[in-house]
């Protein structure tokens, strides 16, 4: 698979270390919601680093778009969330992964339940399905440890539109006594609460921190949802 | 063993560059264990020199993975059977 020139055509700061860039790649082929791509920086000495990052845009967006959180002994994330600036160039190869993906082509019920940054190629999945117009019920959980923290938190709000999409946020350290909503972790309890019954049989993607996929897709299983219909995806403790 | 960072999603780039098809939706048969996962779900560990995949029921080594600028090797000796979905557009 060959590596694409992309060229930083925006960048946005989601959180205090968290950013999302825009970015132009000419021949971009085109993705499935839920993808990724591997990123490659090539230092001036030739060293290169390597890491893979979800994609954010929805199928058939104008710019393919990459969230990152900033890992500061990380050799990638340092670079793209504070160096690249727009007019900036790196490779790209993709879309792989043809796994964690959601195509949005029947009204199965979805549920997504993301730690983190894992909520990125879930908000893939929303964007998508907010795109299309599509009428198959869907479910964000996502969890986060402050309100300061939520990635996309203006978009969220607008995406849940009470209707086809519904969007649950706990937070795990929030302090502030103005949040009134869920806290502490995505456990069975919530996830009882709020999510679909079994008999549903909806489509469940669990992405975030091992710890988080583990304990999420364990609930959900216990709670009778089928192993075969909960795909997850782990991204390490601390994100890439 | 600790807690694997990664799964086999994240190495789909890289066996995208060995593989005619989509490696992550491929299903493997452990040759330890004999249980069955798609490759996205496998263990994987990037710290290696190259990658190693292991089951995520045994934790037994399935595929490892070595690069060099000039040419790549692939260890499946973990691996009694690879079942290869039809392809799908992307």
């Amino acid at each position: 698979m060959l590596w694409l020139v992309a060229t930083v055509a925006e960048t946005i700061a989601e959180t205090a270390r968290t950013t999302t860039l825009r970015l132009d790649v000419p021949v971009w082929p085109g993705h499935r919601a839920g993808q990724h791509v591997d990123v490659r920086l090539t230092a001036e000495d030739g060293y290169q680093a390597q890491r893979s990052y979800s994609i954010a845009s929805p199928p058939g967006a104008d710019r393919l778009e990459l969230t990152v959180v900033r890992i500061d002994d990380g050799d990638v994330s340092p670079y793209l969330t504070t160096v690249a600036e727009v007019g900036d160039q790196f490779e790209v190869r993709g879309p792989v992964g043809g796994w964690f993906v959601w195509d949005g082509d029947d009204t199965t019920p979805v549920l997504l339940v993301g730690g983190g940054s894992g909520v990125v190629p879930l908000m893939a999945m929303m964007r998508h399905h907010t795109r299309t117009g599509s009428t198959a019920a869907m479910q964000l959980v996502y969890s986060a440890r402050t309100l300061d923290d939520v990635i996309y938190r203006d978009e969220l709000t607008t995406l849940a539109d009470g209707g086809h999409r519904a969007v649950t946020l706990t937070l795990t350290r929030e302090a502030s006594p103005q949040w009134t909503g869920h806290c502490g972790r995505v456990d069975t309890d919530l996830l009882d609460e709020v999510g679909w019954p079994p008999p549903v049989r909806p489509r469940c993607y669990v992405c975030g921190p091992t710890p988080f996929v583990e304990a999420v897709s364990l609930a959900l299983v216990g709670l009778g949802h089928e192993a075969a219909r909960v795909k997850t995806e782990r991204f390490g403790p601390t994100g890439a | 063993m600790s807690q694997a960072p990664f799964d086999g999603n994240v190495t789909a780039g890289d066996l995208a560059d060995i593989f005619a098809f989509d490696a992550t939706t491929a299903i493997t048969t452990c040759a330890t264990c004999r249980h069955t996962h798609p490759i996205a779900t496998l263990r994987a560990y990037l710290q290696a020199p190259g990658m190693v995949l292991r089951c995520a029921s045994c934790d037994a080594v399935q595929i490892r993975f070595v690069r060099s600028p000039a040419r790549a090797w692939v260890d499946l000796r973990g691996i009694a059977m690879l079942e290869i979905p039809p392809s799908t557009e992307g």
